[in-house]
């Protein structure tokens, strides 16, 4: 999974040749609008050399890492190079000079749910980036401490995934005694 | 880590087990803690990577172990503004590491507001930031309405402001009051709360509650200012520069206060940045961010106002701006007394809002329209968005992505809190443990903001 794995610089060197309109891109990562906002799709072998390059292109502060579970609405509008997977993860990456905002969509597959971790380009992202393994079990690699942040530390499951019902979980308790 | 699928049919329980319980979250004594972490550790939960924050020939590897002492702060302290829990690593009385502790009023609020239609989010992230409950209104409405695309009505934009801004009035005051209090001057306790009121009998008056109001929903407010607003804010305004000249008297120009609050807990401009820091305490560091200048919304791009950043990051900067920062909100509510338009307070869109109550007796149309809006809510056309804006903390962000029903796929606020908190363990190093009260109430957290 290091970012600068060969085949990884061969995919990305490829795509924009095949199309005859050549997609937008910002940093090596294809562009699309949302409401007007400008969102990029990295891939997931691509991402930290995008923030990377952002980063030295003035995106000085790391303002959040978060992420949606597709599960029960896999289809989304993305680039068409883009398939989509279960998990999204969602970075937002604030410019001051000029003052502008950019936001990173990840697809994080199911069977792998691992990504790059952010803390050596921004260590900021250290308790957000716990926040996303706790609550929507996406593992990041590097990060220093990946523990639990929100739960209790021995709680079982990620809480935001889909398939993670409200209510008909007992609440857990450490050293509880057992119901009789 | 890889599974086969026999892995994962033998026991799904016990690997999800395997998988998720990753250790303790809690501050490990040196000599079970390896190299790497300590040095980081030793530079806050610090968490900056190596050698930025701290030179690596600083750090004591192999201190002994009964020299050093880890003990718990909070999670039941009154100094720690609710339930943060800090684990301190002391020599004596010095902070070595710090390590803060959250998740002590975790509720699962985002999970429950994929579970409320878009009508009703609104007092679901009202609880959130309990001090400043119109910002978390007013950035989960504002990213509604952008992934909606529609314009608020002039009138509604102003009273949002107008209330936006006297929330930071209120929220900032509170500041005063337990900044006092953890510094040991009780009288400020008893003043701050006092001028708190004045703000918040207002709110009562336009919205029924003293806190967690849900007045601003997406589409505009829930209902029009009272006739006799106007009276109202102008003693708010006429009583509250007086009143800060007081606090001025009481602690700024104050031997003791300054002895207790200079130089302490200093963080530096990159630290600040790295750490994702943001509002006052980033804005204490000499960085003139705030993005209601910088990024505009409503209509904060025609008002005046400064932006007030202090030279060098210690507790008695952040304590000067947020009481500079009321005086400036105060200008800024001085301006939205004579600009504030007529006209109506929401959108006249029987899709998003419901009808007046007059129409509903008259008309079929509008009986409809307001029986489908509170069993089914409004549906949102798919897409994702986020939207920050300026809360007395720093940047209070909402993202959110909706599939096309009534309800948000998914709901995400970014709390300032939660990420000023980072830099506690770099504040503290090497300071006092009576700073270390200082340094925490100087951040001004609100544990509904940093748990959520």
């Amino acid at each position: 999974m290091a970012p600068e794995e060969e085949p990884a610089e061969a995919v990305s060197a490829e795509t924009p040749g095949d199309d005859e309109t050549e997609p937008e891109r910002h940093a090596g990562a294809l562009v699309t609008r949302s409401r007007g906002q400008e969102v990029l799709h990295a891939t997931r072998e691509t991402y930290l050399e995008t923030v990377e390059a952002l980063k030295e292109e003035g995106f000085v502060m790391c303002v959040d890492v978060t992420a949606t579970d597709y599960l029960e609405r896999p289809v989304r509008e993305l680039p068409a190079e883009i398939a989509p997977e279960r998990f999204e993860l969602v970075v937002n990456l604030v410019s001051m000079e000029p003052a502008r905002r950019v936001r990173l969509r990840v697809q994080v597959p199911e069977a792998d749910p691992t990504a790059a971790s952010l803390f050596d380009l921004y260590p900021g992202s250290e308790a957000p980036e716990r926040e996303v393994f706790d609550l929507m079990g996406i593992r990041f690699e590097g990060h220093p401490d990946l523990t639990r942040i929100l739960m209790p530390e021995d709680w079982e499951g990620h809480p935001l995934r889909k398939d993670y019902a409200m209510g008909r979980i007992p609440v857990q308790f450490k050293a509880a005694p057992a119901t009789r | 880590m890889t599974t086969t699928p026999a892995d994962s049919a033998v026991g799904a329980r016990s690997v999800l087990a395997a998988e998720t319980s990753e250790g303790t979250q809690e501050l490990a004594r040196r000599g079970a803690t390896d190299p790497r972490e300590l040095l980081r550790e030793e530079g806050a939960v610090l968490r900056l990577p190596e050698g930025v924050a701290v030179d690596p020939g600083d750090i004591v590897f192999e201190s002994p172990e009964d020299e050093t002492m880890i003990i718990n702060l909070g999670p039941q302290h009154p100094s720690t503004h609710g339930v943060l829990r800090l684990m301190l690593e002391l020599d004596g009385e010095t902070v070595l590491r710090t390590k803060p502790i959250v998740g002590y009023l975790h509720t699962g609020m985002e999970k429950t507001a994929e579970d409320l239609m878009y009508v009703q989010g609104g007092t679901n992230v009202t609880r959130m930031d309990y001090l400043s409950p119109f910002y978390n209104e007013c950035v989960f409405s504002m990213a509604v309405e952008q992934l909606l695309e529609i314009e608020v009505p002039e009138r509604a934009q102003w009273i949002r402001m107008l209330m936006l801004e006297l929330n930071r009035i209120s929220s900032h005051v509170l500041f005063l009051a337990t900044n006092g209090l953890d510094m040991g001057a009780t009288s400020a306790m008893i003043y701050g709360w006092r001028e708190r009121e004045l703000v918040l009998a207002f709110f009562e008056r336009v919205t029924g509650l003293r806190m967690n109001h849900n007045y601003i929903r997406p589409g505009g407010v829930a209902a029009d200012l009272p006739d006799d607003w106007r009276d109202d804010v102008l003693d708010i305004c006429e009583v509250f520069p007086g009143r800060l000249d007081e606090f001025d008297t009481l602690f700024t120009n104050q031997q003791i206060w300054r002895q207790r609050s200079e130089g302490v807990g200093v963080i530096s401009r990159e630290q600040a940045l790295a750490l994702s820091i943001t509002g006052p305490v980033l804005r204490s560091t000499g960085v003139a961010w705030d993005l209601r200048a910088d990024m505009p919304y409503l209509h904060y791009d025609e008002v005046e106002f400064d932006v007030i950043t202090g030279s060098v990051g210690d507790v008695f900067d952040r304590y000067a701006i947020r009481i500079n920062e009321i005086r400036e909100s105060i200008r800024i509510v001085h301006q939205i007394l004579d600009r504030m338009p007529p006209g109506d307070y929401r959108i006249q869109d029987a899709k998003v809002t419901p009808p007046p109550r007059s129409r509903i007796d008259e008309s079929m149309e509008a009986l409809i329209h307001h029986f489908k809006l509170f069993t089914e809510g409004f549906k949102v056309p798919a897409g994702e968005v986020y939207v920050a804006i300026e809360s007395p903390r720093g940047e209070l962000g909402c993202y959110l992505v909706s599939d096309g029903g009534s309800k948000p796929y998914r709901m995400h606020i970014r709390g300032p809190s939660f990420s000023n908190l980072q830099a506690l363990p770099l504040m503290m190093r090497g300071g006092l443990i009576a700073d270390a009260v200082a340094i925490i109430s100087s951040i001004d957290p609100v544990l509904g903001d940093v748990d959520r």
